[in-house]
């Protein structure tokens, strides 16, 4: 009998659950996580019909609309790259964020059937929807091993601190979803504020420019975006140091999406609680 | 036998608003509410007394509930639509956090609210196999072990690999109950599961929790069926209004909620919240063939059942009557296919008027149960139950001049007796 006990822990229910067993939750139930990521990414590929030439078209035409506009046009300067490329290894990270930020806003709200009729932490379904972005983002660096390629521009040393990058661009993408999702389920404007956001953001993000075009004295403000430093990032390992890497900034945007991921973290908890009340 | 779930003291409040314009608040009222309004939202977001645009009246789904289950008991859950019983299994199942109180549950819980939770329409069957075992709370490797057995026992071999859009719904909801049946918890809650499907699955839904059941292992059902109730529980709790009261023997507590619904037998059901968005029904009551609220109706005479329903959406409908003993005996059923009828399919208000013919029921109370379900395709999905109408079947000595005892029999029947001399 106490063997049983050891092996089965006391489920405890009670008003405001301790946060370790949360976190221990989450942990036992990292199979179903695994689950539904492989859902998504299996259903995702079986409904369209172009399924990954999809995921390999869309930024290969918004980089050649802004190669045409920023580079052909605006003569802008390209840091001695060729600016497809330039574009492209900003591309990556920004559509990763966009991907994983509109999909994990509205992944609560999407699966809203599951989230009455079972138990698991809710953080999972919005973890998991970012998870499945990453498919797409491997999907674009393969691209851009190409277009490397085909350009004869190949990477050096730098490339090894990619998954550094990778990494600082997955918090602030991991906050803002967290922050998202819990809002949308409660207030389903959001759902209109995100593309605005997202469409605002490619704009105002160093993707169709290198961030070396925005004055010196302008560079600490605008590293308030946190992906002005990713971006930045990823040129940088991606490109052999082209463009160069502005230290204060990264930095400053670090220390920002680190906020942003807590806070989102504690947002999403509190509104957790309640969730299957209000969906 | 030792106590594997503790209920005490529980308690569940909501806080109703009454708002204009449907469930989801949106962010014009949030800003309207000012920048104070705003600020105080975001570090409370789900607590509409910080705004004034919206009247708040507290509503308690549960409150102070408590009892113990011992392990291997098998316990029913009877109350009428919003006593609280789907709250209860809700938090018991932790999909929702209680207001006050705690349980304690010592074991492994699987919670079947839902047959086919998570399903995806466009993953194959086998493929849906390890999602939805997943989703219950099997791990990789019980699905695996129990992978043959299940197929097994859906039979659906040959349709393996063809995503479930495909499958007919009975194919689907074999698949379904298969996948649920091969759970293997200490603790196991249901919810209204068998309300799904054609009479042949529930009865193999029914066989198989007692399966369950007589292999020792804690069963918590819900259900508004009174019959299921006593061939699985031994045990059955009352919930009404949030509170239990009554605990006890399961043919004891099952009579006495009976009785309890028809205690006042000109009762009228009325429900002026949507229980669901889709269809509900707003009123129901029974009724003299002049339209007085019918209390006791001499068993001689008709009846009518006066039903007001709403569509919120284009739906097919179906409305059964059945007519039950105390016990839970059914007595009668008519679903109003019987009678060639269809419903209204598209949005709106309707009445609907059952005309019942005389029932020559022996003289006693009886309980009234009447059920939406919605269809689509061939499956059927209850919608809502109104199990709070009843009548006394009133002796009419014009038919029968002796007193009819109710040991003697149900139904009586107007015979006509010969004799003849024979050689």
């Amino acid at each position: 009998m106490s063997k049983e006990e050891t092996a089965q822990p006391e489920i405890v229910i009670e008003p405001q659950r301790p946060v370790l067993h949360y976190w221990r939750d989450v942990w036992r139930y990292r199979e179903l996580f695994l689950f539904l990521v492989w859902r998504d990414i299996l259903v995702r590929y079986k409904q369209t019909v172009i399924g990954v030439a999809w995921s390999v078209l869309r930024p290969l035409v918004a980089m050649l609309t802004f190669t045409v506009v920023f580079g052909l046009l605006a003569k802008l300067p390209s840091e001695g790259v060729p600016y497809p490329l330039l574009v492209f290894a900003a591309m990556i990270p920004w559509n990763f964020f966009a991907n994983a930020l509109s999909e994990s806003s509205g992944s609560l709200v999407a699966s809203g059937n599951l989230l009455t009729k079972v138990y698991f932490p809710r953080i999972i379904i919005p973890a998991g929807s970012i998870v499945v972005s990453l498919v797409d983002l491997a999907i674009s660096l393969a691209i851009m091993a190409v277009l490397m390629l085909w350009f004869g521009y190949l990477p050096d040393w730098r490339i090894v601190t990619l998954p550094l990058f990778l990494f600082l661009a997955a918090l602030p993408v991991a906050g803002a979803g967290l922050w998202f999702a819990a809002l949308n389920v409660r207030y389903r404007d959001f759902r209109f504020v995100i593309p605005f956001l997202l469409q605002f953001g490619l704009y105002v993000s160093p993707v169709g420019f290198a961030s070396t075009v925005v004055p010196e004295k302008w560079r600490l403000l605008y590293a308030l975006n946190p992906m002005v430093a990713v971006i930045d990032g990823f040129r940088w390992a991606l490109l052999r140091g082209a463009a160069g890497i502005y230290l204060p900034g990264l930095l400053l945007s670090t220390v920002l999406s680190l906020a942003l991921l807590f806070s989102g973290i504690w947002y999403f908890r509190k509104s957790e609680r309640i969730l299957a009340d209000v969906i | 036998m030792s106590t594997v779930v503790t209920v005490h003291n529980l308690g569940k409040k909501y806080t109703l608003s009454h708002r204009q314009g449907g469930d989801h608040a949106s962010l014009r009222d949030m800003l309207t509410d000012g920048i104070s309004g705003l600020g105080s939202r975001l570090l409370h977001p789900f607590n509409p007394s910080d705004s004034g645009t919206t009247a708040a009246e507290d509503f308690w789904a549960l409150n102070q509930v408590s009892f113990n289950v011992r392990q291997g008991e098998r316990i029913g859950i009877i109350g009428k639509n919003g006593a609280g019983k789907s709250t209860l299994l809700k938090i018991l199942s932790r999909i929702t956090e209680p207001t006050t109180g705690s349980v304690r549950i010592r074991g492994r819980v699987a919670s079947l609210l839902e047959v086919g939770t998570g399903f995806h329409p466009e993953l194959t069957g086998r493929e849906n196999i390890y999602l939805n075992g997943a989703i219950l709370g099997m791990s990789r490797a019980e699905i695996r072990k129990n992978f043959d057995r299940i197929v097994d026992f859906s039979e659906i071999e040959k349709f393996l690999d063809t995503p479930v859009k495909r499958y007919s719904s009975g194919m689907y909801v074999r698949l379904a109950f298969a996948v649920a049946a091969h759970l293997e918890p200490e603790i196991l809650i249901v919810d209204e599961v068998l309300a799904v499907g054609d009479a042949a699955f529930q009865k193999k839904c029914l066989s198989k929790m007692e399966e369950v059941g007589s292999e020792g292992r804690t069963v918590l059902f819900v259900s508004h069926n009174t019959g299921a109730i006593l061939q699985l529980c031994s045990r059955a709790l009352i919930l009404e209004q949030g509170m239990l009261t009554a605990d006890g023997d399961a043919s004891v507590v099952a009579n006495e909620y009976l009785a309890r619904v028809t205690a006042v037998p000109t009762e009228q059901f009325l429900c002026d919240v949507a229980p669901n968005t889709r269809v509900w029904i707003r009123s129901a009551s029974l009724r003299t063939p002049e339209g007085a609220i019918a209390g006791t109706v001499p068993m001689s005479q008709e009846m009518r059942l006066v039903c007001r329903l709403t569509l919120a959406v284009p739906a097919n409908i179906t409305l059964s009557v059945q007519i039950k003993e105390l016990n839970g005996t059914p007595v009668y059923h008519f679903p109003n296919a019987d009678s060639g009828t269809t419903l209204p399919n598209q949005p709106g208000n309707y009445q609907v008027e059952v005309a019942i013919p005389p029932l020559w029921l022996y003289p006693g109370k009886y309980a009234v149960q009447l059920t939406l379900n919605e269809v689509a395709g061939q499956l059927y999905e209850m919608r809502q139950i109104v199990d709070t109408l009843g009548f006394v079947s009133g002796q009419d000595f014009a038919a029968c001049p002796r007193t009819l005892g109710r040991h003697a029999g149900l139904v009586f029947a107007q015979v006509n007796w010969q004799w003849g001399r024979v050689a």
